[in-house]
């Protein structure tokens, strides 16, 4: 059989891609994520006495801290099963790839386990940041100069 | 000695079952088949420290609980064969040192089962080794975290994706007679129609399961009407709806046909498009379909277990996905 045949074979039975069921969930489990991370940062604000520069942080790293946590219940991974995107942009993404990885590579070591391969899907974000960082730097330093 | 039909199948005169066993992992007891296996774990850690080695664990105590209903020794056996999905096979390779006797290390990906017992197969028909022993196994975790994403990474799965058996089987052939013999195998060739896509094995392999299929049936002229029941390994739901429509298209119709990975599990549990992995058809079919073939159910049935050869190294570098499947006929002695 030829690969157009059976291209146009395998189209007719693909299984149904649920776009808009998922951009939605996507969209709302990422809503609950920001409007959780704002309700931390007023906390802090208002009951604590943070500036907005010093509660920024402490709101992220306490998102972090909860995603991987999260991550090591095992809960992590089936929430954002369904939600998605929603959950895989928001900070918290990116502490579950780190989190996942480390838990993964346990059973190899402290130091050639856990110790390189905890960025193994999470390198990519920084090295890129870092990247992109770095020429939004150049061409800023060369327009405003 | 076997007879060599042109094309790639051998008949087999003298191949026989003499014992085979299951060993389940905890959503695979959860699943229909609960009732087929020998033994279930309820924890994808089997008491071990690693997944690695709770694989090995299941693949150890599918070898011997199938020694122990075949009555026989470790060092009774001829040869060993095994497979699994792991790099360097190190789940049959390590499980393989206790043995103390010969051992054929095996890779087919998924279709390592029918791999593994139809050069068993073989090796009796031939008159080379009075007892063989092939076993396969796979795990979730291991396979997940060699072939896609830590286990606990939150990613979206693709709606094509499937899920990995865990599990191993094994299995006893010998040329003293019994209850179920291995009548033929085809052996398939490999077939890659260009799928890139590491996320739909189903689409992928079932170019290589209808190759097979088709080559098993001219060359013993046979159709799908001469078995009680054909499985594929692990097409999954997508995948056995493209190889029907594939046959169909052709003007040929498809009877009596399944899919392991369908018949593994329960439609609502969290499975995606079925079950794949070695440990899919191995259970299904040394577990369940044997056991239906003793009861009668069946007089002759066909499996045709899929591998999909790739590797994440490959995958990444924008290469195709080659795919093959072994078919084996096991049927039910009347005496």
């Amino acid at each position: 059989m030829d690969k157009k045949t059976y291209e146009r074979i395998a189209k007719q039975k693909k299984p149904k891609k649920y776009v808009l069921k998922h951009s939605l969930y996507a969209f709302i489990s990422g809503g609950i994520i920001g409007a959780i991370a704002q309700g931390i940062l007023d906390i802090l604000m208002n009951y604590f006495d943070f500036s907005q520069e010093k509660a920024v942080p402490v709101m992220s790293m306490t998102l972090v801290v909860a995603a991987c946590i999260l991550t090591g219940l095992g809960w992590y991974d089936k929430l954002a099963d369904k939600a998605g995107a929603g959950m895989f942009i928001p900070i918290t993404g990116f502490a579950n790839s780190m989190t996942s990885s480390a838990l993964e590579s346990k059973s190899e070591g402290l130091v050639l386990g856990i110790g390189s391969n905890m960025f193994k899907l999470g390198g990519t974000v920084i090295t890129f940041g870092i990247v992109s960082s770095f020429i939004l730097g150049v061409i800023r330093y060369v327009f405003l100069h | 000695m076997c007879s060599f039909i042109k094309g790639s199948s051998f008949l087999f005169d003298h191949v026989y079952v003499t014992s085979c066993a299951t060993v389940a992992g905890p959503m695979e007891k959860r699943g229909p088949l609960q009732g087929y296996f020998d033994q279930c774990f309820d924890d994808l850690y089997c008491g071990e420290k690693s997944f690695e080695l709770a694989e090995r664990r299941m693949a150890k105590r599918a070898v011997l609980h199938c020694l122990e209903k075949a009555n026989q020794k470790m060092d009774d056996i001829d040869i060993y064969l095994g497979g699994d999905l792991l790099n360097q096979i190190v789940t049959s390779n390590y499980l393989a040192r206790d043995f103390m006797r010969p051992f054929l290390g095996m890779y087919g990906a998924c279709s390592t089962s029918a791999l593994t017992l139809g050069t068993a197969s073989c090796l009796v028909e031939g008159g080379l080794v009075n007892q063989a022993l092939a076993f396969t196994s796979s795990h979730n975790a291991t396979a997940e975290r060699q072939y896609r994403y830590p286990v606990e990474y939150g990613i979206q799965k693709c709606e094509t994706t499937t899920f990995t058996a865990t599990g191993a089987a094994a299995i006893i052939v010998s040329n003293q007679k019994s209850d179920i013999r291995v009548e033929a195998v085809t052996f398939g060739r490999v077939i890659d129609l260009e799928q890139k896509d590491p996320n739909d094995m189903g689409k992928a392999m079932a170019p290589a399961a209808y190759d097979t299929l088709k080559t098993h049936f001219k060359d013993l002229n046979r159709s799908f009407e001469d078995y009680d029941l054909i499985v594929t390994g692990d097409l999954s739901k997508y995948g056995k709806q493209i190889l029907t429509a594939m046959f169909e298209e052709e003007g040929q119709k498809v009877t009596h046909y399944d899919d392991c990975g369908c018949l593994l599990y329960h439609e609502s549990q969290p499975i995606f498009q079925g079950g794949s992995g070695c440990a899919c058809s191995a259970l299904v079919t040394y577990g369940y379909l044997l056991e239906q073939l003793r009861q009668g159910k069946y007089h002759r049935i066909l499996l045709v277990a899929t591998g999909a050869l790739l590797s994440p190294v490959m995958t990444m570098q924008k290469e195709t996905i080659p795919c093959i499947a072994h078919a084996i006929s096991l049927e039910a002695v009347t005496s």
